[in-house]
């Protein structure tokens, strides 16, 4: 396609221990394509955050991209000097984190924070910069912008700061957007909100988004396709819709089955018995066959890499020729 | 501390305690760090050189009959000019060797650090379980207590409690009791810092329900504060406690040096050191370097052992 | 706002008051006054007669409020060692302990939060490494030691500055002279300028460091880092500022230690200060001198946490502006 703004191949993350080396991510691949958003699901470790950490930049000391490439258009930007490199982030890639109580500096205003943001990405003034900012607050529906554009953080509500998070990642007009659980920090009754100015923002600006969550709520709500973690591998990738509605790879399969929906009631929740692999003590062959009901021989000796299916892509055996067996 | 101690091998096999400890991640940790072992070697090694004193010096250095002025300014590795000895780190005014003088100085530093820091700590331990367990006034009111002493240095309390007892002691006692009241000073200037952790963790212990249930049992609060809770308390207060020796050495050999510890007749190392501060201007830097130098490495291996100690059984540094 | 400053005003009064009370104390219970102040050859009756001219003879509280009442207009009695007013002692001496408190706190800080800052930013750089381990000799070398070892460094084997003293002094006003203004009194203060601030300047160094590391790992400087904010903006105006906020307490908690302190510098130095006159007083049991000097210094340290109350007051947006949204 050529209309792919943004390009995994093959990412490989590792944190180098006293003794060991942890894989955290071990050849994760997928593309994102202009003004598409695309939601990450998995259990906590399975490597969503630290994927979107890799694709800007902004690893953890010790981790380290140890091979694989990350395209952005026709720029590699894995091997970027920290200077290229964050020029591009705001400016093209921008991400939002957790939570909206840590993430705003407490001791300066939103205007100075914004300020800052546009003038290092855009060449404005700073007064053009002011009324931008107003503009941008107003946009993400921050009543009374023009007057509230010079608070502190600490004058607003959790759902409000994170408004002006997603004001302040969108300053620089970024390409695409890394949103780590935007929501899960917040209150049941504004997380719906603050997804909805998400999408709309992002429609509005033209940016993509990678939408990292464990809530397949929100996923089914916001995205165009989706991207399934286990244990620092993609398990399966596909549009929303056919997902949803047939999961293929049995993880996603027990993925959907626990989520309650209220069409559904007589159902009882499934839940996937056991639990994701500590990083150390990841199994031979697919990381998931502990806890698979499908399981067969192969799936002990091989790890399946993703395969091409009429409905998308699925790291599983059962999809291929040979089978399980 | 209990999980640091414990090995990951088969808990129904019991191990000798010696090899308790070399299974530990502490030793582990520790057996990692040269700069560490290095301070607890020094440590050690000061520690027992000053306590076999009697034994290993070659001269009694306070012992007046000994001493031969002729022996006067010796510098170190020597000869002396009249009587031909050598010393090895040289003598005094009086022909005393330093050598000697360091090892007994360095025991009455010691004795002292010791003894204030093990009376600081049961002072601010038991202060800090009856206020972290009873609460209210009691608790109000050792903690403001604790709060308006800490806002002011130890130094400074030191040497306020000290210039009390003393004017309360008759003259003629002044000097034997001299010691004691030194170590009372340093020991109630220190005693916040245990109180203060100590309660905190007596809040949050007092409501586990291994408390809660030795209550129910009809356990009196002495009780369940010595049995139940102390031992869960005293990981940091090790780390206090070690700390709190630096400091107390440090503290002691300062209000000796600034002439209101111990006296010139059993001096310690600040004593030495103020003594022979006279004659640095003259050209006998040996006097007064030597002990000084001997007060540095034992503070800072004392420190050095402290901080690692704080930074390794505080799991969330790790 | 308002309400804040008079609490905090009440307590800093409280705390006076207590520290008034010990002083007080010192008089009533540390030896009898009268045996200090009249020779051997005295009789019961001149005793007595003394006993009353001076108030001793009045119940407790009503002579309390008279010693804080000479207290608070500067009067605190004779000095027992040198038979003359403790006011007119102090006021003499304290010029050149102020001098060598400021100068020295003045490195502390400066030099204390710019190393701090620099070993933060460079963690692994060898010159950090060195800094961070020398500062830990710093810690634990006790005041007087570093004292005698740069006296015997520069003054003794070098001869490059003097060991004792203050150098020449010019007056500036009735009773303040100065040393700042003469050659030779930086010369002599030099040295027990760094010996007084050393120990602070190696606190307060690991302290700006710690808390800068805390600082530089917070989500904010994630989020400023994932904006594309220069670096340059990051460590010097988000995180800096972050970090010295808590900073501003500690270092005035010191500036009260350096005066305190400065006891034993002057005595390592003969600084002719207010400290060298305390630990005389303690020696000889200067009741008068010590309550004073108890005094002054419980002063100092409310005066300074009054102060530090107020600048967080300023700095610190958080307290300044009053929560006004509720709207989400």
């Amino acid at each position: 396609m050529s209309d792919v703004l943004l390009s995994v191949r093959d990412l490989v993350v590792e944190f180098p221990k006293r003794k060991t080396l942890l894989t955290a991510l071990d050849g994760v691949s997928f593309d994102i394509h202009r003004g598409e958003i695309l939601g990450v699901v998995g259990e906590s470790g399975a490597g969503k955050s630290l994927t979107g950490a890799a694709i800007i930049g902004l690893l953890e000391q010790p981790g380290r991209i140890a091979s694989g490439e990350i395209w952005l258009e026709d720029q590699r930007i894995d091997q970027l000097p920290y200077e290229k490199m964050r020029q591009l982030r705001g400016k093209r890639i921008a991400m939002i984190f957790q939570d909206p109580l840590t993430s705003l500096n407490p001791i300066f205003t939103i205007a100075e924070q914004l300020v800052e943001t546009i003038r290092t990405h855009l060449p404005l003034n700073a007064k053009q910069a002011r009324e931008r900012a107003i503009q941008l607050l107003d946009e993400v529906g921050i009543p009374a912008a023009a007057k509230r554009v010079d608070d502190y953080p600490h004058q607003f509500s959790g759902g409000m700061r994170q408004r002006v998070v997603i004001a302040l990642a969108l300053a620089g007009e970024p390409e695409l957007i890394i949103a780590d659980e935007p929501t899960t920090a917040l209150d049941v009754s504004v997380q719906a909100q603050i997804i909805d100015v998400l999408k709309r923002m992002c429609a509005d600006h033209g940016a993509a988004v990678m939408l990292v969550t464990h809530d397949m709520g929100v996923i089914a709500e916001a995205c165009d396709r989706v991207a399934v973690m286990y244990a620092g591998r993609v398990a399966e990738i596909g549009q929303v819709r056919q997902i949803v509605k047939q999961p293929q790879h049995p993880y996603t399969q027990g993925l959907m089955g626990s989520i309650p929906s209220l069409a559904h009631q007589r159902h009882r929740l499934i839940q996937i018995p056991g639990s994701m692999p500590r990083l150390d003590a990841i199994p031979t062959g697919c990381a998931f066959n502990p806890r698979c009901t499908s399981v067969g021989e192969r799936c002990y000796k091989e790890r399946p890499d993703l395969l091409v299916t009429n409905q998308g892509e699925v790291a599983c055996w059962l999809f291929d020729q040979g089978g399980v067996a | 501390m209990t999980k640091t101690t414990t090995s990951s091998q088969d808990p129904y096999q019991v191990e000798p305690w010696w090899q308790r400890i070399l299974n530990s991640d502490l030793f582990y940790d520790f057996s990692r760090r040269p700069v560490v072992v290095l301070s607890a070697v020094m440590t050690l090694l000061i520690i027992s050189a000053s306590m076999l004193a009697p034994w290993i010096a070659p001269h009694t250095p306070f012992d007046p009959a000994s001493l031969n002025l002729m022996d006067g300014f010796t510098p170190p590795m020597e000869p002396n000019a009249f009587t031909g000895n050598v010393y090895w780190l040289g003598t005094d005014s009086q022909g005393r060797d330093i050598f000697s003088a360091i090892l007994y100085g360095a025991r009455v530093s010691l004795l002292v650090g010791f003894a204030a820091v093990g009376f600081a700590a049961i002072l601010g331990i038991t202060l800090g379980l009856i206020a972290g367990y009873k609460g209210g006034w009691i608790d109000t009111v050792i903690m403001r207590i604790a709060d308006v002493q800490l806002s002011f240095p130890a130094i400074l309390i030191a040497l306020l409690i000290f210039g009390i007892t003393k004017s309360l002691i008759p003259r003629e006692l002044q000097e034997q009791a001299a010691v004691y009241v030194l170590i009372l000073s340093i020991g109630l200037s220190d005693w916040v810092q245990y109180a203060r952790t100590v309660r905190s963790s007596t809040l949050a212990e007092k409501n586990k329900e291994y408390v809660q249930a030795a209550r129910l049992f009809g356990v009196t609060w002495p009780r369940i504060l010595l049995r139940h809770i102390l031992p869960n308390v005293m990981g940091p207060v090790l780390v206090i406690g070690t700390i709190g020796l630096a400091l107390a050495i440090i503290l002691e050999s300062t209000l000796s040096f600034l002439g209101v510890g111990v006296p010139a007749t059993q001096p310690s190392l600040g004593t030495l050191i103020r003594v022979g501060n006279e004659y640095l201007f003259s050209g006998e830097w040996w006097i007064t370097i030597f002990p000084g130098l001997t007060l540095l490495v034992l503070a800072l291996s004392v420190n050095l052992l402290g901080d690692w100690l704080r930074d390794a059984l505080n799991p969330r540094l790790r | 706002m308002i309400a804040m400053l008079v609490r905090r005003i009440i307590q800093a009064v409280l705390v006076m008051l207590v520290v008034a009370f010990i002083s007080f104390s010192l008089f009533q219970f540390v030896g009898d006054p009268i045996n200090n102040m009249v020779g051997q050859e005295a009789t019961q009756q001149d005793r007595a007669e003394l006993r009353e001219r001076l108030g001793l003879n009045d119940p407790i509280p009503v002579q309390f409020m008279r010693f804080v009442g000479n207290a608070v207009q500067g009067e605190f009695g004779i000095s027992y060692r040198m038979a003359r007013p403790v006011s007119e002692v102090i006021a003499e001496r304290l010029p050149a302990t102020l001098e060598l408190a400021l100068v020295s706190g003045v490195l502390a800080i400066t030099l204390g939060i710019v190393l701090g800052v620099y070993t933060a930013l460079r963690r692994d750089g060898w010159f950090s490494h060195f800094i961070m381990s020398s500062s830990l000799i710093g810690v634990s070398l006790p005041t007087f030691l570093i004292g005698i070892l740069l006296i015997y460094i520069f003054s003794v084997e070098l001869q490059w500055l003097p060991s004792f003293g203050r150098g020449d002094t010019v007056p500036i006003t009735d009773n303040w002279s100065t040393g700042l203004l003469t050659v030779s009194g930086w010369q002599s203060l030099i040295l027990p300028a760094i010996t007084l601030g050393l120990f602070q300047l190696t606190l307060l160094m690991r302290l700006v460091r710690a808390e800068m590391l805390e600082v530089l790992r917070t989500d904010y400087i994630k989020f400023a880092r994932a904006r594309g904010i220069r670096q340059r903006s990051i460590n010097f105006h988000h995180a800096l500022k972050n970090t010295l906020l808590p900073v501003i307490t500690i270092a005035g908690l010191q500036l009260g230690s350096i005066i305190a302190f400065a006891i034993i510098t002057e005595t390592v130095f003969q600084w002719p200060g207010v400290g060298l006159l305390f630990i005389n007083a303690i020696r000889f049991v200067d009741i008068p001198f010590m309550s004073a000097y108890l005094l002054l210094i419980a002063l100092v340290f409310v005066v300074i946490n009054l102060v530090v109350d107020l600048l967080y007051f300023v700095v610190d947006p958080r307290l300044r502006v009053t929560k006004s949204s509720s709207s989400r």
